[in-house]
């Protein structure tokens, strides 16, 4: 046992507590911008800038402007958060200069928010006060029952919407902390008070107490608070963000990631606190057991068993490393984790370190992610400034160092035992396992390598119990699942939810559904080893098993929403092109396999397909799973397989009919002039740079088809649709 | 004691030592696993795939050279799926390969081209584009196809792991992944040290050396009317010669070599350990001079050309060391131009010598611009073991009914001493059996240092004290092993007077330039060293005169011809220099 | 004994020729690290920040690395010629990185690439004769929400319509011409 440890955390939480209260945030005016890449790139800082010019002009010293992470909201960058003492935090979308002026003086300084670019707004006035039920979408709660009995309530008391809105909301991520009946937890804004309700007395003592009389209803008080509070009490109006649940996540957009003070604010390095006072290892390791967490960057192993197995070792001398490579087209979850809440990720990691024994742990970061590295170095450096790593952390004797090593580019060093490689200063090809990296890893030292996301858990189930965590989750896999969701979604993001929730969830009520009113018809997930969903899937529950036995896996997160303009004939192309040219060519199968089978897939899109294609697709693909040296190889043929498998007749269109069903292959459609609807305009002609159209002014025009190229700029130039693609 | 384990192997059960390979335990009970990139001698890659089987429990094939097999395994080695998997790997390496074996240099010895028969691979499936490279001939011993590379990685991990050069890497990534010297650099430019490993280890035709076939048949074909075509033969070649026409691994075919010689057209026959000895001679009077006068020792032999560029590349510094004798070959074609010449009355510029080197080194050395004499070449073309062979089957000779022959004289004949000097460990060897005699005033009683032999390759020491003088040796063949002699050295740990060091493993027996051995041994094998060593020792053991001093002949040559060792004509012409090279080589 | 052997360890004159080419940082680093355990494990790092310094890795740069790490030439140019994001050749004022990554695909970041190519009139991974810009791609810079996305240096456009490229080209170009001008104006005469 150390004594130290305790005190420790102790004069670190109360020294965070003086500089916060200090900062006396709770009465000031907070206007929150995200600083992340994707952030910047929309344009963040050239609105921080205009507020703080705003602000400085103003003279006034209550309002603050406080930087945050990435919610993960990511379509509607620049995203600003105004928060009001007294009342419901706002959150604005697609943020420039102007409307940073109105925003200052219409809603800081006029008290009337500029609802038209409020986040996903309705045009609707924001209510004076709302009531969030958790409606978990698998504890079949009380939740949802509760909320219409409370919506009922209101009304039969006369009591508008626009005082009281009752809200859905998803899992609150505190499940198991009610005692009794099953209650629900219900979160009253702008108070920030949270609730637990069971029955239709609770909900009238509410509505008496806490609406008519304006005070908190003390018996009914949750007795401790879910993990993603905060967030969800700047965020939670938004059904983007309320209905996910936020545990990897729940500081992003929270905390600002460069403060050491605002992280031990929110519990940080409390679990760590906890760790190194009980000094038992066994103990992390069995709550990570109990919390069935299981690898995050895809492989699904089970992290307690992992570190069990190093720790087990004879050799002394062991590295921990985060997995930060991220190499997935589409996957953008551990960038924002590292970037926007970087101290959970070296907490998670320190105690990792403690738990199997190291002396050394790694970041591998791709070197494409910039603002990660220096936020990770900053959390580092400020870490070891205050006795968090190096000799001796937090007074236990526990000495543990961690360095960044950078990535270079190559996909394929997200493999375990090519990560190390790269590490070492050898180019990244992967090597025979076994030896597995726990056994011989690093310079031949047993290694635990760990994804960005799993490490973000760490603290979280530390401090809330294993079973907590596994209640979250599915009997398999406990807890939540951070998926990046892009494609032909409306709402493109970072997207937290338990596992085992449905595909259609995710897509659908929380990423809005297909952009462009289009029909979904399939969904990726797992990136360039993963595989696609159909459409008639999408209830399915996402967790490892299921997608795999469905012919995808769940990858590192990457979800890609597609519709029907979207050929799977070229979306197999597209991720075979990416494993060919990310294959790093050590082994014949993956090296001169997937050559082979883009070859023919290349052939396929351009009209030239064959029939006995197929047969050699799946030979291919068979002998790159069965017989490559490792899992970008062994997964590489999956996006093949799995198209294959589920439309098997847009290949056969290709190949036999030499048609592409979605008109996307640009060798097999043709673009006609409808004469009905052409008017002559000439404005096609002129665009057209081979000069193919023909046709005299007001008369309908005419392709040449042995000229055209199908580039479809006169597609895309028309203005009275009178351009068919077929 | 290591533990003992069970496993199951296509249905059958054995017991093996724990952390035997799936592919050796296999081999025990007699499967022969396919496979390509492995090598016993080298560390495990595991690339090539082929030998990869079903292992229960995987949905995956293990490479079996590189899985270690624990107890109570399950391995499928043929299973219809594995056989169907081995043969679409070697057809997707055939799909990216030239398609001329017809006219490729390993027709008929290339282990692709074998696995693709035995594995009865006829059809080709998935052909489409195809890796394009320039060929490199720009160094003077070895060729670079990358067009018929197979990714093996061999040629990298013995140019690194064994002789410690580090001059080839893969470069680039995926299906662009080529194997050459840094920046892909012509050879020449590079650190190659021209031991020629890489060809030795090549499955393909990949690496293959500089042909010089072609400017010997010329030369034959001129033979009456403009040249005298003498022909030289290093020790190494009688010891492995014979395996080219299918002689088990370690028949002696001296005499029948002589023969097939002369039959091809050759004016004279003669043999490079007559000036081995002559070597000795000079080297060892070199070493009692350096000990007696102070000269800077160790004294490090000087035959082994891939060695001295290793040393002028790697170690320029220890130049002053090295000694400054020619090579045996150097030295026997600088008398065939001088001496010789005079004997015979003809005119150098007639003479036409030929080297037949296990060595690929060889033929650089014979373009080193230092070996002239009189403004010619010493050497005029240097044909390695393999392209004697193929000389030989091409001229029609049938080998195996050769009556055997002697050398011509005077350059032909040799103590047992000279012929030792193809073994790793026999210049010193032979070096020690004439200093002893130079400094004790007899021939030792046991001939036969056994301590500086070896066919395993461990670095040898050893001290010999004569006449109140102890010698410290030491021996190392393969330059990783060198470069633990020399660093050695030079941190001044150790205080030996004479090293012996060759580039090739096993010495000149192993060298970049004999046979391929047979399917199923590799030329690192510690088996066949021992066995082309033993022929040499065997010749040793059978002669009459073991000694180089003893070597008649030699006393003829210096008593007419050069006076006296280390004499003004005798550095004249028996002895060279080094100059430091570039590109520097990195320790 | 005659004079046969002309041995030089000139390496403290091929040193100096070595360190020569490296700024101080990257010698500092160097140094640094030889002290290490593991130090050859350093060398993706230090290419890194050579290729910081000079915009890309030179035959020179890399020979200088290899000599001054002790690490061999082949293993360098291996390592370097391995990773994507190390050029070995110069590259343009401007880089531009078009993202392929999924949804930057999936919303037509082809088109945008195919325009970029016709504007410039190079290929990908070249530059384009006036130095000005060099094209590359890239698999997901993670700003899915701005799909396609193109990176010009640091800055990120998105969304982009292939139209929008000659005026986005224009920009740079201006910006070029601007900064060559002022460059030249302040060269002393």
């Amino acid at each position: 046992m150390s004594l130290s440890a305790p005190d420790f955390y102790r004069s670190l939480a109360d020294r965070a507590a003086a500089t916060l209260a200090d900062r006396d945030l709770d009465r000031k005016i907070l206007i929150q911008v995200g600083s992340a890449t994707c952030e910047h790139a929309a344009g963040s800082q050239a609105v921080a800038e205009e507020f703080a010019r705003h602000l400085r002009a103003s003279g006034r010293n209550d309002i603050v402007i406080h930087r945050t992470g990435c919610t993960g909201r990511c379509s509607r960058e620049p995203i600003v958060g105004i928060q009001v003492p007294g009342q419901i935090p706002v959150k604005y979308e697609r943020v420039n200069r102007d409307l940073v002026h109105r925003i200052f003086t219409e809603h800081i300084q006029s008290q009337t928010p500029v609802l038209k670019h409020i986040l996903d707004h309705t045009g609707e006035a924001l209510p004076e006060r709302e009531f969030m039920f958790c409606e978990g979408s698998r504890c079949k709660g009380p939740g949802a029952g509760l909320r219409e009995r409370f919506q009922a309530l209101l009304e039969t008391r006369g009591i508008a919407p626009q005082k009281v809105r009752a809200a859905a909301a998803s899992c609150f991520g505190a499940c198991g902390l009610s005692e009794g009946a099953p209650a629900a937890f219900v979160l009253a804004r702008p108070e920030k008070v949270l609730y637990q309700v069971a029955t239709e007395e609770d909900l009238v003592a509410l509505i008496e107490g806490h609406v008519l009389e304006g005070r908190v209803v003390e018996r009914l008080k949750a007795k401790q608070e879910p993990i993603a509070l905060e967030f969800l009490e700047r965020y939670g109006d938004v059904a983007f963000f309320n209905r996910q649940s936020r545990i990897a996540l729940r500081n992003a957009g929270v905390v600002d990631p460069e403060s050491l003070e605002e992280y031990v604010a929110y519990d940080g390095f409390k679990a760590l606190a906890e760790v190194l006072t009980r000094q038992d290892p066994d103990w992390v390791i069995s709550e990570l057991t109990k919390a069935r967490l299981r690898g995050r960057g895809g492989g699904g192993f089970t992290t307690g068993a992992k570190w069990a197995m190093a720790r087990k070792q004879a050799d002394a001398t062991r590295y921990i490393i985060c997995n930060g490579d991220e190499g997935d087209p589409g996957a953008f979850m551990d960038r924002s984790m590292l970037e926007s809440d970087p101290f959970n990720i070296v907490e998670g990691m320190i105690i990792g370190g403690h738990s199997i024994g190291a002396q050394k742990g790694f970041f591998y970061i791709r070197a494409e992610y910039p603002l990660a590295i220096k936020r990770i170095q900053m959390a580092i450096d400020i870490c070891k400034q205050n006795g968090l790593l190096g000799a001796d952390i937090m007074g236990s004797g526990f000495d543990f160092d961690l360095e960044i090593r950078l990535g270079a580019g190559a996909f394929v060093c997200g493999e375990e035992t090519a990560l190390i490689r790269s590490i070492e200063g050898e180019r990244g090809q992967p090597k025979v396992r076994p030896p597995y990296p726990t056994d011989r890893g690093l310079w031949g030292h047993p290694t635990v390598i760990n994804n960005v996301e799993t490490f973000a858990n760490i603290s979280a189930i530390l401090r809330f119990s294993g079973g907590w965590y596994a209640r979250i989750g599915t009997e398999k896999s406990g807890g939540t699942k951070v998926f990046a969701l892009a494609g032909k979604v409306k709402h493109t993001g970072l997207v937290e939810v338990p596992l085992g929730t449905t595909l259609s969830r995710v897509v659908n009520e929380i990423g809005g559904g297909v952009s462009g009113g289009k029909a979904l018809k399939a969904i990726q997930t797992g990136g360039p080893a993963g595989g696609f969903i159909p459409a008639s899937m999408q209830d399915m529950e996402v967790d490892f098993e299921p997608l795999q036995k469905a012919g995808s896996i769940m990858g590192s997160g990457g979800m890609i929403v597609l519709s029907e303009d979207d050929c799977m004939v070229d979306i197999a192309k597209f991720y075979m092109a990416f494993s060919q040219e990310e294959s790093c060519g050590k082994c014949t199968p993956c090296r001169e396999g997937t050559t082979r089978i883009l070859e023919i897939l290349e052939r396929i899109t351009q009209g030239e397909g064959v029939p006995e294609d197929m047969d050699k697709l799946h030979r291919l693909s068979r002998l790159c799973q069965r017989t490559s040296l490792c899992g970008l190889g062994r997964a590489a043929p999956n996006p093949v397989l799995s198209s294959l498998k589920h439309f098997r007749d847009e290949f056969e269109a290709h190949i036999h009919d030499k048609h592409c069903p979605a008109k996307k292959c640009v060798a097999l459609i043709r673009y006609e002039i409808n004469a009905e609807k052409c008017i002559g305009c000439t404005i096609c002609a002129r665009n057209c740079p081979v000069e193919c159209i023909s046709g005299a002014r007001k008369e309908a025009h005419v392709i040449n088809q042995d000229a055209c190229i199908k580039c479809g700029n006169c597609f895309d130039v028309c203005k009275f649709t009178a351009i068919d693609r077929v | 004691m290591s533990q003992m384990i069970n496993l199951k192997i296509d249905g059958e059960t054995i017991l093996v030592p724990e952390g035997t390979t799936v592919m050796d335990a296999a081999e025990q009970i007699g499967i022969h696993i396919p496979r390509l990139c492995y090598h016993p001698d080298l560390s495990l890659e595991g690339n090539c795939r082929v030998c990869v089987v079903a292992v229960e429990g995987f949905d995956h094939g293990l490479a079996s050279c590189a899985t270690r097999a624990w107890d109570g395994m399950e391995v499928q080695t043929n299973s219809p799926m594995i056989r169907q998997a081995r043969r679409d790997i070697v057809e997707l390496l055939l799909d990216n390969h030239p398609k001329d074996c017809q006219t490729c240099d390993r027709d008929g010895n290339c282990e692709l081209q074998n696995l693709s028969y035995r594995m009865g691979v006829r059809e080709r499936h998935f052909e489409g584009r195809r890796k394009q490279f320039p060929i490199d001939a720009t160094s003077a011993s070895v060729v670079r196809n990358a067009e018929k590379c197979i990714l093996c990685g061999r040629c990298i991990r013995v140019c690194g792991e064994v002789q410690g050069v580090f001059n080839l890497s893969q470069h680039g990534r995926g299906f662009h992944t080529v194997v050459g010297p840094a920046n892909l650099a012509p050879m020449d430019e590079s650190t190659c040290i021209h031991c020629g490993q890489c060809v030795s280890v090549c499955p393909t035709a990949a690496f293959i050396e500089q042909d010089h076939t072609e400017r010997v048949w010329k030369a034959l074909a001129h033979k009456r009317s403009e040249k005298h075509v003498v022909v030289t033969t290093a020790p190494a070649i009688r010891a492995a010669l014979g395996e080219a026409f299918g002689l088990p691994i370690g028949t002696p075919v001296t005499g029948k070599m002589v023969t097939a010689l002369r039959r091809m057209g050759f004016d004279a026959v003669f043999d490079v350990n007559f000036t081995a000895d002559l070597t000795i001679m000079e080297e060892a009077h070199e070493l009692l001079h350096r000990i007696r006068n102070g000269g800077p020792l160790p004294l490090l032999t000087s035959c082994s050309p891939g060695w001295v560029s290793f040393l002028e590349k790697f170690y320029p510094e220890l130049i002053p060391h090295m000694s400054s004798c020619k090579s045996p070959m150097q030295m026997q074609s600088t008398l065939l131009k001088t001496y010789y010449a005079q004997q015979k009355g003809l005119d150098p510029k007639d003479i036409y010598v030929v080297s037949v080197m296990p060595c690929v080194a060889k033929k650089f050395e014979a373009a080193r611009p230092e070996h002239v004499v009189d403004g010619l070449p010493t050497t005029d073309a240097v044909i390695t073991t393999r392209e004697l062979a193929q000389m030989i089957k091409s001229y029609g000779i049938d080998f195996l009914k050769l009556p055997d022959g002697d050398f011509d004289h005077p350059l032909g004949a040799s103590s047992g001493a000279g012929d030792i000097f193809g073994a790793t460990g026999g210049v010193m060897e032979a070096a020690l059996r004439t200093a002893a005699f130079k400094l004790t005033g007899q021939n030792l009683g046991n001939l036969d240092l056994t301590m500086v032999r070896s066919a395993n390759g461990e670095i040898r020491e050893a001290s010999i004290h004569l006449a109140g003088q102890t010698i410290n040796v030491a021996v190392a063949d393969g330059l990783q092993n060198g470069k633990v002699l020399l660093d050695a050295v030079k941190r001044g740990e150790k205080d030996y007077h004479l090293i012996e060091i060759m580039a090739c493993p096993g010495g000149c027996i192993c060298g970049g330039g004999q046979p391929y051995p047979p399917l199923g041994t590799y030329t690192l094998d510690r088996g066949l060293r021992a066995a082309r060593a033993k022929a040499l020792y065997d010749i040793d053991s059978a002669k009459a005169i073991r000694c180089s001093h003893d070597n008649p002949e030699i006393q003829k040559l210096y008593a007419d011809f050069l006076g006296e060792p280390l004499s003004e004509k005798a550095h004249d012409l028996l002895h060279t220099h080094y100059t430091a090279r570039t590109p520097r080589g990195i320790r | 004994m005659s004079d046969c052997c002309h041995g030089t360890d000139n390496w403290e004159e091929l040193e100096r020729g070595y360190r020569a080419m490296l700024p101080a940082d990257v010698l500092a680093f160097i140094d640094a690290n030889r002290a290490k355990e593991h130090s050859e494990s350093m060398l993706i790092a230090t290419l890194h920040m050579v290729q910081g310094h000079f915009g890309h890795l030179g035959p020179g740069h890399l020979e200088a690395v290899a000599q001054l790490m002790q690490v061999p030439l082949a293993k360098v140019t291996g390592v370097a010629t391995f990773y994507h994001y190390f050029r070995l050749q110069p590259r343009g004022r401007y880089l531009i990185n078009v993202c392929l990554g999924t949804a930057c695909y999936v919303k037509g970041a082809e088109k945008v690439a195919q325009k970029l190519t016709e504007e410039l009139g190079i290929h990908f991974g070249e530059t384009s004769k006036d130095g000005i810009f060099s094209l590359e791609s890239t698999r997901c810079v993670g700003t899915c929400g701005l799909a396609p996305v193109v990176m010009i240096g640091d800055e990120v456009h998105g969304p982009l319509s292939p139209s929008q490229i000659p005026t986005l080209l224009e920009g740079y170009l201006a910006r070029a011409a601007e900064d060559m001008m002022a460059n030249s104006a302040s060269e002393p005469k």
